[in-house]
C-alpha cells in the first residue's frame, strides 16, 4: 500500500528491515506533506518503533529508502532523552551545539518561548513534571528547525491534562508547517489528532488514510462501532 | 565531543556527594590495603608476671654473669606487655579479654636454670595462658611467644655452649676457676702430657714404667687432639643451620614502596572503572544515547569521550594521592615522567574496561555493582604471590590476571616508582593491548545499548 502527496517533506519507498530471518518491516511506502499529522498505529510488534527509528536515522533499513526533500528530521524518543542534572536551558544549549545550530542562544530562547518553559529555564530537569520533561524532549527535537518531527509514543507517560497540552502544542507546530509523524497505541487519540492514519500489522502497512476512511472501510456506522472497535474489526478482517 | 565532555564534567560538578564517594572510598580502600601490606600485625597485649626476685635475675654461669631480664626484653619487642603483680591478676586479664595472653615466669626459674647449668635439677618452666576468642590474634600470640621463647632458649644455649667450651679449655690448657669461694687450679691435659713426657724421659730405657707412662701420654695426646675440635662441634650445636639469603628473579623492592604502588593502582582502578562505566550507562539511563548517535556523535567518539574523561579524572586523583603519599614515603621524584606514563596507560586500560562494563550493564547501578564485583576479585587475584597456591591454580590465576588491567597496571606503577622487574615497556604494551581489546568489546556492547 502506497500513499503519495504532492509536496512531501518525508518520503518512504519500499522500506524493509530484517532481524536475522524475521522481517520486522516489509515494503512500507508513504509520503507526508508539510503540516500533516500522521499517526502510525498497530498491535504490539507491528513494527511501529522500528519504522520510526529508521526514519530518524538511528538504524539503517535492510532495503528501501527514506527521502527528506523538505529538510532535516527531528526525533523525539518515547522517554525524555534529557540530562536530569542539567537545567532546561543547559540541555537545550548542549543539544543545539551538538546539532551545530548556527545561533545557539537565540535558538534556545526561541524553544523556551515556544514550549512555555521560559520561567523554568534554570531549573534542573530532574525536578520537572513528566509533562514539562516531554515538552523539553520535543523542544530538543525541534532545535535544528526540522521539516518533519518524529515522535515515538509521545503521550504514553502523561496524565490527561498533560496530554491535552501536548496535543495543543503539536497542533501549533503542524499549523506552522512542521510535518508530525508519531507512533501510538492509543487509537482514540490517533482518531482525534491525526490527519492520516498508517496501520502496521506484522511489519506490513495494511491501511493508510484518514480515520474516517478506516471507519468506512469496516462499516462502523452501520454496525454502531466506536473508533476503537472499528480499528479492532479492521485488523480482524485483515487477518490480524 | 568537546560539548559532551563539558556536559559530563558539569554533571559531576552537580553531584558532589557522588564524586566525593567515588574518590574517597577507593582512596580509603587503597590506603588501607597499602597500610595493611606495609605494616605487620599489631603488637598483642600480653600480661607479664615475673616472680623471680629482682636480686636473682642475674647469676653466674661458668664465670660469666647472665642477666635473665635481657631475654624477657626480647619477648617485649613483639608484644605490648601489661605488667601485673599476681598470678591471679594475670589470668584474669586473659579471661576478661584485656590481654590476649599471659606469660608467667615462676620465682624458682632462675634457681632451676642455675641448677640445670650445674648439671642438677629440672628445667625451669614458663607458664603461658591464651585467650582464643580471636583465632587470628590467638594464633599470632601463640606463635610470637613460642618464637621469642625459642630465641631465649637459643640465646641461653649459646651461653651454655660458651661455658662448656670454657670448661673444655680448662681441661685442655689448665687454669683456675672459683667454686664456693675457693680458687681451684686445674693442671690441664697439655701440661699433664708435658709432665708425663718429662717423667718418661727421665726413666731408664728399660724401665717397665715407661710403657705405662707412654699409654698415659698417648691418651693425653688423643684427648688434646679431639677436645681441640670440640669448640667447633659445640658451635655447630648452638647454631646447627646457617642461612644464606639469595634473591632470585626480580629486583628487590621495599615492602613500603610496593604498598604505595598497590595503593595507587587500586585507587586508579576503582575511580576509573566506576566513572567510565557509570558515565556511559548514564547515557542510556537518561535515554540520550539514541538521540546522540543519530548523527550528533559517533559511537566510537562517545566511547573515546568517556574513556578520556574517566582516565583524566582518575589520573589526577591517583597522582594527587601519590603526591600525598610522597610526603610520608621516600619517593624518587626524578622518575616523575615514568609515573605519569604508568598512570596514563593504566588509566586508559581501566577506562576501556569501564566502558565495556557500562556497555554490557546498561544501567548505572548495575554497572557500578558489576564494576566492583569484577574489580575486587581481579585485584586480589593479581596479588596472589607465586608459591602461595598449587602450581596449576597459580597458572590459571596468572592467565586470568593477564586478561584484566590490574596486574599490568601494578607492574607498570611498580616499575615506574621502584625500577622493579618487569621493566616499564612490558606492562605498558600489555596495557595498550588491553585498552584496544576492551574498547572493541565496549563497541560491540553498544550494538544492544539503544
Amino acid at each position: 500500500m502506497t500513499t503519495t502527496v504532492a509536496t512531501a517533506s518525508l518520503s518512504v519507498r519500499e522500506l524493509g528491515k530484517r532481524y536475522g530471518e524475521r522481517w520486522a518491516l516489509r515494503r512500507v511506502s508513504f509520503e507526508a506533506a508539510p503540516g500533516e499529522r500522521v499517526a502510525i498505529t498497530g498491535p504490539n510488534g507491528a513494527g511501529k518503533t522500528t519504522l520510526l527509528t529508521i526514519l530518524a536515522g538511528i538504524q539503517p533499513p535492510t532495503e528501501g529508502s527514506v527521502g527528506q526533500p523538505g529538510g532535516e528530521v527531528g526525533w523525539v524518543p518515547q522517554q525524555p532523552a534529557v540530562y536530569s542534572k542539567l537545567s532546561v536551558r543547559e540541555n537545550l544549549a548542549l543539544f543545539a551545539r551538538l546539532e551545530r545550530v548556527p545561533d545557539v542562544r537565540s535558538s534556545v530562547e526561541a524553544m523556551l518561548e515556544q514550549t512555555g518553559l521560559g520561567d523554568r529555564a534554570g531549573e534542573e530537569v530532574g525536578r520537572l513534571s513528566g509533562g514539562s520533561k516531554q515538552r523539553l524532549n520535543i523542544a530538543i527535537g525541534l532545535l535544528a528547525g526540522p521539516a518533519a518531527l518524529l515522535l515515538d509514543e509521545p503521550s504514553s507517560s502523561l496524565d490527561p491534562r498533560q496530554r491535552e497540552r501536548l496535543w495543543e502544542f503539536i497542533g501549533d507546530l503542524a499549523q506552522g508547517g512542521t510535518t508530525i509523524v508519531w507512533s501510538t497505541h492509543n487509537v482514540q487519540e490517533a482518531e482525534r489528532c491525526a490527519d492520516r492514519l498508517l496501520v502496521l500489522a506484522d511489519g506490513e502497512l495494511v491501511f493508510a488514510g484518514s480515520p474516517r476512511a478506516l471507519e468506512e472501510a469496516v462499516g462502523a456506522s452501520e454496525r454502531e462501532l466506536d473508533f476503537e472497535a472499528a480499528f479492532v474489526a479492521f485488523l480482524h478482517e485483515q487477518g490480524h | 565531543m568537546r560539548w559532551l565532555l563539558l556536559k559530563d564534567l558539569q554533571i559531576l560538578r552537580r553531584s558532589p556527594l557522588l564524586v566525593a564517594l567515588l574518590i574517597l572510598s577507593p582512596v580509603i580502600i587503597a590506603l588501607l590495603i597499602g597500610f595493611a601490606l606495609s605494616r605487620g600485625p599489631d603488637e598483642p597485649r600480653v600480661a607479664f608476671l615475673n616472680l623471680v626476685p629482682s636480686n636473682e635475675t642475674t647469676f653466674d654461669l661458668g664465670g660469666r654473669t647472665v642477666d635473665a631480664t635481657q631475654y624477657s626484653g626480647r619477648l617485649f619487642e613483639a608484644i605490648d606487655p601489661v605488667r601485673v603483680k599476681t598470678r591471679a591478676e594475670a589470668i584474669e586479664k586473659v579471661r576478661s579479654g584485656d590481654a590476649l595472653a599471659a606469660v608467667i615466669v615462676p620465682e624458682d626459674a632462675a634457681d632451676k636454670l642455675r641448677a640445670e647449668l650445674q648439671g642438677a635439677g629440672e628445667r625451669p618452666t614458663i607458664e603461658v595462658f591464651y585467650n582464643a576468642s580471636d583465632p587470628v590474634k590467638a594464633s599470632f600470640v601463640e606463635s610470637t611467644v613460642k618464637s621469642r621463647l625459642a630465641d631465649a632458649n637459643l640465646a641461653l644455649s649459646g651461653q651454655f655452649t660458651k661455658v662448656a667450651a670454657s670448661y673444655i679449655g680448662l681441661l685442655l690448657r689448665g687454669g683456675g676457676f672459683s667454686l664456693l669461694g675457693q680458687r681451684i687450679d686445674v693442671l690441664g691435659l697439655q701440661r699433664a702430657k708435658t709432665i708425663l713426657e718429662a717423667v718418661q724421659a727421665s726413666l731408664p730405657a728399660r724401665d717397665p714404667g715407661r710403657q705405662a707412662l707412654q699409654r698415659a701420654i698417648d691418651f693425653a695426646g688423643l684427648a688434646i687432639d679431639n677436645l681441640d675440635l670440640s669448640n667447633n662441634v659445640l658451635a655447630s650445636i648452638n647454631q646447627p643451620i646457617r642461612i644464606h639469603r639469595t634473591v632470585l628473579g626480580g629486583k628487590r623492592t621495599p615492602l613500603e614502596s610496593f604498598a604505595v604502588a598497590i595503593s595507587v593502582t587500586v585507587s586508579l582502578m576503582f575511580v576509573t572503572v566506576l566513572l567510565a562505566s557509570g558515565m556511559l550507562a548514564l547515557e542510556r539511563e537518561e535515554n540520550a544515547f539514541p538521540r546522540l548517535v543519530r548523527g550528533l556523535v559517533s559511537r566510537i567518539g562517545l566511547l573515546a569521550e568517556k574513556i578520556g574523561l574517566a582516565a583524566v579524572c582518575a589520573g589526577v586523583v591517583a597522582f594527587a594521592m601519590l603526591a600525598g603519599v610522597g610526603l610520608f614515603v621516600d619517593l624518587d621524584w626524578g622518575r616523575l615522567p615514568l609515573w605519569l606514563l604508568a598512570l596514563g596507560a593504566g588509566a586508559l586500560a581501566f577506562a576501556a574496561l569501564g566502558v565495556a562494563i557500562g556497555g554490557l550493564a546498561r544501567e548505572v547501578r548495575a554497572a557500578s555493582l558489576l564494576a566492583i564485583m569484577l574489580s575486587l576479585p581481579i585485584a586480589f587475584l593479581a596479588l596472589v604471590p607465586n608459591g602461595a597456591v598449587a602450581g596449576g591454580l597459580y597458572d590459571v590465576i596468572r592467565v586470568v590476571s593477564a586478561l584484566f588491567p590490574f596486574k599490568p597496571a601494578l607492574q607498570a606503577m611498580n616499575a615506574a616508582l621502584n625500577d622493579s622487574d618487569p621493566a616499564l615497556p612490558v606492562p605498558l604494551l600489555h596495557l595498550l593491548a588491553l585498552t584496544l581489546g576492551f574498547g572493541a568489546l565496549a563497541r560491540l556492547a553498544l550494538r544492544r545499548f539503544g
